[in-house]
């Protein structure tokens, strides 16, 4: 075991991946998890996330670049990873036919260390649904039951490919409790989502994907902090955008105006939006529909939606030119 | 790692032995399946029965029994074998239980072994219910020379279920699969001495039925038998079934799909 192992758990370098048809589906992205961390891969549909993760879980073998999983190759060295990670596929894969125990319990003969399987059932709530057939299972159940089987063998890293699409408010809220304890009690954990309040709770560190590429990276605060601020209000009657202190001398980056309403964005939130309502206060007017947030992850991912759809426009106009 | 996880792992036999318990299940819970595997090759050597005793049998050397029994064991091959696992070859992968199995421990063939496990044992036992059923109503003795009934039987297993796992890769669904698996079945039944003996088939015919996948399994089966088989005409049948098993597991390896078409 070298000391490489005890840090990055998952190791990406440039990896590639080409379907079939010649689509790219993976452009050369780079990033590795640390022992013990939850890392989120952020996404639209289609950008990636889970061509990226079947070639971690050694599903595929890759275009292009490489994967190490705890110092392997998942792929060509599968004896040597499979008994120690874990895997929620996007989609469940077990027999429609079956019910939940008997599912369980042939995996659980598939496991290395398996836990009794009633335990991991309990764990994510389907004790109850033992008995039944896969084929009754609501979406929401059907992905805890992939969960309970990921969990069979107290995999030092797991990985989760959507793990709550389908689940309601509650069977959300559970599975983050259950993968705050799994990261807790020293599992790595490896997940993709299009939910970004999920990512923002639960990753230490998240990549965003888009077009097969890592747009940004680092823990959700970094990520953040990358992009401005906003300031956005009515302009009281009478009243034009030049009415306001110069906007340079406040911070402000970018403005636009929408009918009576001005949007601002700063990388200086506190001096920004003190210069709009120092103003306000003297001019003796009041400033409706007044909104001052500090940037979010959302606003950071539709940024780098938006970057990198205006690039890909003036590209398309350059070779239309 | 705790002490307690340790001296844990799995073996392949373990691992194999889990996946075909469940797939006992659903073979269980699949009536059409199991009637197909159960019944038709236990039904078929019967309306075969009045066919052979119009043949004449006695000048190319064959009894009623030596042309019935081996044909029962090669329509066992092909329904509770062949057929039956397409079927679960394309119904496992659509479900997308393939795709799962192989982000755990079972190694590729243990996942296509395990699978088939209950379909081959299905048919071990109906083919020592046919060969009892042909003792004691044909008046079939003992094979003469088991040294090519076992090995031939065993060839035929294995082809055929490899021959099922590519046939599965050309079928899109549990429905298409019933289509794409007739060619070798009626190939089988009319060409590989199943129906009707290569013996009493014309010279040139009897030539190009001699290199289909389950002739040369059929040949071991009836010549060791009743042991009319000669040691060069055994090998040229071993070496050809070695060769059409070899070629089904090599293009298993080489272009079973694992998912279903994205």
């Amino acid at each position: 075991m070298n000391a490489n192992e005890h840090d990055h758990v998952i190791e990406v370098t440039d990896l590639r991946r080409v379907y079939g048809g010649g689509f790219e589906a993976v452009r050369g992205i780079t990033f590795h998890v640390k022992r013990g961390e939850v890392f989120a891969l952020l996404g639209t549909n289609g950008a990636g996330k889970t061509s990226t993760v079947e070639l971690l879980e050694g599903l595929a073998r890759p275009a292009g670049g490489r994967v190490r999983v705890l110092g392997h190759d998942p792929f060509t060295d599968r004896a040597a990873v499979r008994p120690r990670t874990g895997v929620m596929l996007q989609e469940g894969g077990f027999p429609a036919e079956l019910t939940v125990a008997e599912t369980a319990r042939m995996w659980a003969g598939c496991v290395s260390g398996a836990r009794p399987y009633a335990d991991v059932l309990d764990l994510v709530g389907l004790a109850g649904k033992a008995g039944v057939r896969v084929k009754q299972l609501s979406g929401g159940e059907r992905r805890r039951l992939d969960l309970a089987l990921a969990l069979l063998g107290d995999p030092e890293v797991l990985f989760l490919d959507e793990p709550t699409t389908g689940l309601d408010a509650e069977g959300r809220r559970d599975t983050w409790e259950l993968v705050r304890a799994l990261r807790d009690a020293g599992t790595t954990v490896l997940l993709t989502t299009h939910y970004l309040e999920e990512a923002e709770g639960l990753a230490d560190r998240l990549a965003i994907l888009h077009e097969g590429r890592i747009a940004a990276s680092g823990t959700p605060a970094e990520v953040t902090a990358a992009q401005p601020a906003r300031i956005s209000f009515e302009l009281p009657e009478g009243y034009f955008v030049g009415d306001l202190p110069p906007l340079d001398t406040l911070g402000v980056l970018t403005h636009e105006v929408d009918g009576r309403v001005v949007r601002l964005r700063t990388r200086e939130l506190q001096r920004a939006a003190t210069g709009v309502l120092v103003w306000a206060e003297r001019a003796g007017v009041e400033l409706r529909r007044l909104d001052v947030r500090s940037a979010s992850l959302e606003e950071a991912f539709l940024g780098i939606a938006r970057e990198a759809s205006a690039e890909a426009d003036a590209r398309g106009e350059a070779v239309a030119a | 790692m705790s002490a307690g996880t340790i001296g844990r792992g799995t073996t392949p036999a373990g691992r194999m032995a889990a996946l075909a318990r469940a797939e006992v299940t659903l073979l269980g819970r699949s009536k059409g399946t199991l009637f197909a595997a159960m019944f038709v090759p236990l039904a078929l050597p019967f309306s075969m029965r009045s066919a052979a005793q119009e043949m004449d049998l006695r000048g190319a050397g064959l009894s009623v029994g030596t042309v019935v029994l081996p044909a029962a064991l090669g329509v066992s091959l092909l329904f509770a074998v062949y057929a039956t696992l397409v079927g679960v070859f394309v119904a496992r992968r659509e479900e997308l239980v393939l795709k799962r199995l192989r982000t755990g421990e079972l190694r590729d063939v243990e996942i296509l072994a395990g699978s088939a496990l209950p379909a081959v044992a299905t048919a071990v036992v109906q083919s020592a219910v046919l060969a009892a059923g042909c003792a004691v109503l044909l008046d079939v003795h003992a094979p003469r020379a088991a040294y090519y009934v076992v090995p031939g039987y065993l060839l035929g297993v294995v082809m055929c279920a490899a021959l099922a796992a590519v046939t599965a890769s050309w079928s899109r669904s549990t429905e298409s699969a019933q289509v794409t698996t007739m060619p070798f079945i009626l190939l089988s039944l009319t060409g590989s001495g199943l129906v009707v003996p290569l013996e009493v088939m014309p010279d040139r015919l009897a030539s190009v039925c001699e290199v289909l996948p389950l002739t040369s399994v059929i040949t071991l089966l009836r010549g060791g038998w009743n042991g009319s088989l000669t040691a060069g005409d055994a090998l040229t049948a071993l070496v050809t079934a070695l060769a059409w098993t070899a070629a089904a597991v090599f293009a298993v390896r080489r272009w079973f799909r694992w998912e279903p078409r994205r």
